[in-house]
């Protein structure tokens, strides 16, 4: 009897975790096949390397990947030099029971929950009204340069939020560099930042790439931090200055589905937009899956 | 020191060489991106979403003529346009309502100017509802009931024993005002009045709703049923096309405005004469709004 | 192990957890807590070449080192100036008469009889001859959206997350693991879009709802946001509980299924529970999916049939248009720092559980 019901609970608590996995699995199935079936016949090359057309109906969607790239560029930028030194510091510099490393980590987790609205917000209350404004009283009289939403601003709002994202990666990779390579540069008479910069950060690199990819992949598919900050509807020239707004591809996704003038005939433009958004960010995603996996596999087998 | 034999000097090497290579790129990227001068000859036109459509076709055209000329056209609704004209962040606001009293003081405190109003189109305001609708017309005072909440089933006007789904468009819009000040007389819409960011969303949405019922420009109106509009039960029902638009008849008629803050000149100007030239009207027509003459 | 060795490896799934939440970041418990972790003491070690530091270009390095001190602190800075900056905009609320004459707190938060009609009502109608803010509509219906999504996150994502680490075979881990990475690797505006194009014909059809974009439409498409969060966390939880228990579990005659319930569910709890709390966060905060598919309509319901306007939705919507410094705008920055401080309340009471868990394991091991 005992028997019985206990593979009974088995079977039972195996089917309805399976159904919950294969329900996940069926979600991302409908969604994916959704959008390669409406999307694929509509990407072509002409369509990547185009500009939208009479009134967005016709064309391709050029400008927007322009905007997305120049605006990953920006803020890959920014990022990183602030993300890679919070990591080296708090891996290599900070005792790690200090308040104010404590104080640290606490401060990046809550980053990363912010909710990317509010960066949106914050890019607008500080960026563009503050800095951007300041800027312009500073240096140009008081003309409006600079102090209001553009590409800059976007960018660094987007670098904010991408901010744990680096953090983290660059500090699991930094950990990963074994403990004998920083023994060794040191008995070698290395100074500590001697030993971080040739060779702790060069056996680190693929980890912070992984990181730089992660947040690229972030920046690319956010949209409502830079819906107040510099992403524009229109534009009929690429943005050729730090101040210019530019157009991005969620943007254009958001505004193809909710705004275009003729709805049937851009649903055709607007499932391959939202192709080519998906195909980047999971070109990105799997970019860093490789690598990192690359890299654990190396140091495994150094170890060893 | 990086000579130390230890066993990953193959791979640290090669990333330093990655590194450097990272670096470069970025270098480069951002060279190309640095340049900080504006382009000369920019004109930015920003406003109504009814009227994106409109701006950029012209755009679109008018840059084909003068390949020298840049026009960037933005949407967000009249009153962005209008706080970004009041704001100074573009020089031609395009509205789909008339400036407030209250904008017309902000711009005046900032730039001792009342802006200069230019009509550059018309439109008949359309009511769309699904084309399975068995309605054809309705009035003005139905249109308020339905909008404010007071009428809340398509049998009270005569349709199928069914909810009305009311579709209504984002408080930015320079419609959501002109249709609250004309059909509601300024009351506030039913709070279960959907809120849609764009016209074509509000298309889009009655197109697949079959009870449902919205507003928006003349030129959006595929796949729905535009219903014909009375001033009261007494006057004949009409339909928002040109000859009604024109003479004012159809009862939801309005013009389509340039704001600028003072008189254009220059490329500016050149731009506003072109819009207003036949060539400029006759791409009114071709989007599916109306000209002026 | 000495207490100093033991911290950093302790803490760092605490962090990889927590950053889950930013979707892509994700690092296995047992994957970083295998690494080897470099925790010599700082002091001894600069001491010791403080020397040669000298001899060499000192100032350069100095320089370099303090560089990295003070881009360190960027995060603690960002935290700060956003609530500085957010908290600025949204101050003249409180204090300024002109915009008080407009809205005030006690306005916002209870009903008014406004003129036209009936009886006193929570009414948002921020552009109207009255501008009328009242948030609770928006509360309200942000909760409603969230407890939708997380009816259907929670279930999906902590099941999946034990089918994975108890049952699944090496060949289904690699398939389902990766599958979910995908759905994280999804841009939210790509799911408002599936949801409004899509799901939302689908479930009028298949429901007979009134209206198409309503708040379980986008507390569908908003679970599948979260789902990754809740799955990956939950997963690594899961993962963490020592083998020494289920094999104590075993050896005392349970069945597979029983240690399940009432070994490794109870000691993964806090760890899920931290999954839970994150994935709430993050279903408060996210903005496209819900401006996209919930049809937008500040409705005071419980229903999940009607149309609903969230907070960070309306923030989206109406920002753009409002006059900078105006009653609006200040109201606009004022549900933002009801946004922040709810998403930091959660995060760390995320943070508050994974420590839990993290005693409790280390406890009793």
């Amino acid at each position: 009897m005992r028997g019985r019901s206990q593979r009974f609970g088995d079977v039972a608590l195996s089917l309805g975790t399976g159904l919950a996995a294969v329900l996940v699995l069926l979600i991302v199935a409908v969604i994916l096949g959704d959008v390669i079936y409406h999307g694929a016949p509509r990407m072509t090359l002409a369509f990547l390397t185009q500009a939208p057309r009479e009134g967005m109906t016709a064309g391709g969607i050029f400008p927007a990947i322009f905007g997305t790239v120049a605006l990953v560029v920006l803020m890959t930028l920014a990022v990183l030099p602030a993300g890679v030194a919070t990591a080296i510091y708090l891996s290599e510099y900070a005792n790690p029971s200090a308040r104010l490393t404590r104080l640290v980590r606490v401060a990046v987790n809550n980053l990363a929950g912010v909710p990317s609205i509010v960066f949106g917000l914050f890019g607008l209350g500080f960026f563009v009204q503050f800095v951007g404004a300041g800027i312009d009283r500073a240096f140009y009289g008081g003309e409006r340069v600079f102090g209001q939403p553009a590409l800059v601003w976007a960018a660094l709002t987007m670098a904010v939020l991408t901010l744990p994202v680096v953090i983290v990666a660059t500090e699991e990779a930094l950990a990963a560099v074994p403990r004998e390579l920083r023994l060794a540069s040191a008995a070698l008479g290395a100074s500590r930042l001697q030993t971080i910069v040739r060779v702790v950060l060069p056996q680190a690199l693929p980890g912070i790439l992984t990181g730089a990819i992660l947040a690229i992949s972030r920046g690319a598919g956010e949209v409502a931090p830079i819906l107040f900050t510099g992403v524009a509807y229109y534009l009929p020239k690429l943005p050729t200055s730090l101040h210019d707004q530019f157009m991005q591809l969620g943007y254009h996704v958001y505004v193809l589905s909710t705004q275009s003038p003729d709805v049937d005939a851009t649903r055709p433009i607007l499932y391959a937009t939202v192709l080519v958004l998906l195909l980047l960010t999971f070109a990105l995603n799997a970019t860093a899956v490789v690598v990192r996996s690359k890299m654990r596999r190396r140091f495994a087998g150094a170890a060893s | 020191m990086q000579k130390v034999q230890i066993e990953s000097v193959g791979n640290q090497t090669r990333n330093q060489s990655i590194l450097k290579i990272i670096t470069q790129g970025l270098a480069i990227v951002t060279v190309l991106l640095a340049p900080l001068a504006a382009a000369a000859g920019e004109i930015t036109v920003k406003g109504s979403d009814t009227m994106v459509i409109l701006g950029q076709r012209w755009a679109e055209e008018y840059m084909r003529v003068h390949p020298k000329a840049t026009v960037q056209v933005t949407g967000g609704g009249s009153g962005t346009g209008i706080s970004a004209l009041i704001n100074g962040t573009t020089e031609i606001c395009q509205a789909s309502r008339p400036m407030s009293a209250a904008e017309k003081e902000k711009l005046r405190d900032r730039y001792a100017t009342i802006g200069v109003e230019i009509p550059v189109a018309r439109d008949g305001l359309s009511v769309y509802v699904n084309e399975s609708n068995p309605l054809t017309e309705i009035t003005m005072d139905q249109l308020k009931l339905i909008f404010t909440g007071k009428v809340t089933n398509w049998k009270e006007l005569g349709g199928p024993d069914a909810k009305i789904v009311v579709y209504s468009r984002e408080n930015s819009s320079g419609t959501y005002v002109f249709f609250k000040e004309h059909v509601l007389k300024n009351a506030d819409y039913t709070v279960r009045a959907q809120s849609m960011p764009g016209t074509a969303a509000v298309v889009n949405a009655v197109a697949k709703e079959k009870f449902g019922i919205g507003y928006g420009g003349a030129a959006y109106a595929k796949g729905i049923k535009v219903l014909k509009v009375k001033k009261d039960s007494e006057s004949a029902a009409i339909t928002p096309d040109e000859a009604h638009v024109k003479d004012g008849t159809y009862p939801l008629s309005r013009p389509l405005f340039f704001y600028l803050r003072n008189k254009p000149t220059g490329d500016v100007g050149a731009f506003v004469e072109w819009v207003l030239s036949a060539a400029g009207q006759a791409i009114v027509t071709k989007v599916g709004y109306y000209p002026l003459k | 192990m000495t207490p100093r060795s033991e911290q950093p490896t302790t803490r760092r799934p605490e962090q990889a957890i927590l950053v889950g939440l930013a979707p892509p970041t994700r690092s296995t418990l047992a994957g970083s807590g295998s690494l080897p972790v470099e925790t010599s003491d700082p002091k001894n070690h600069r001491r010791a070449e403080r020397p040669r530091l000298a001899s060499r270009r000192p100032r350069f390095h100095a320089l370099a080192e303090a560089a990295i001190r003070v881009l360190a602190f960027s995060s603690i800075a960002a935290i700060i100036l956003i609530f500085v900056f957010i908290g600025k905009e949204a101050w003249p609320l409180l204090h300024d008469s002109a915009i008080g004459k407009e809205v005030t707190l006690a306005k916002m938060w209870f009903a008014q009889q406004w003129p036209g009609y009936d009886a006193p009502e929570h009414v948002w109608q921020p552009v109207s001859e009255i501008p009328k803010y009242a948030v609770w509509p928006l509360v309200v219906g942000t909760l409603k959206v969230t407890l939708i999504a997380m009816l259907f996150a929670v279930p999906l994502g902590v099941g999946a997350a034990l089918f994975v680490s108890q049952y699944a075979g090496r060949r289904l881990r690699e398939i389902i693991k990766p599958t979910v990475e995908l759905l994280a690797g999804v841009p939210s505006v790509v799911l408002g879009f599936f949801a409004l194009m899509v799901m939302a014909t689908w479930l009028q059809q298949a429901l007979g709802l009134d209206s198409r974009l309503n708040a379980l439409v986008a507390g569908v498409a908003l679970s599948f946001a979260i789902i990754p969060v809740i799955f990956t966390v939950s997963e690594e939880a899961f993962g963490a509980v020592p083998r020494s228990y289920v094999e104590a579990s075993t050896a005392l005659g349970a069945a597979r299924w029983q240690t399940i319930v009432r070994v490794v569910i109870p000691a993964a709890g806090p760890g899920v529970a931290a999954g839970i709390a994150l994935g709430l966060g993050r279903a408060v905060g996210e903005t496209m999916i819900v401006l996209m598919a919930s049809g937008n309509a500040a409705i005071l319901s419980v229903s999940p049939a009607d149309s609903v306007r969230t907070v960070s939705a309306t923030i989206a919507a109406e920002l753009a248009e409002v006059v900078f410094g105006g009653a609006h705008y200040t109201v606009l920055f004022f549900l933002g720092v009801l946004l922040f401080g709810f998403t930091l309340a959660t995060n760390l009471l995320g943070e508050f559980a994974i420590g839990r868990m993290r005693r409790r394991l280390g406890g009793m091991a």
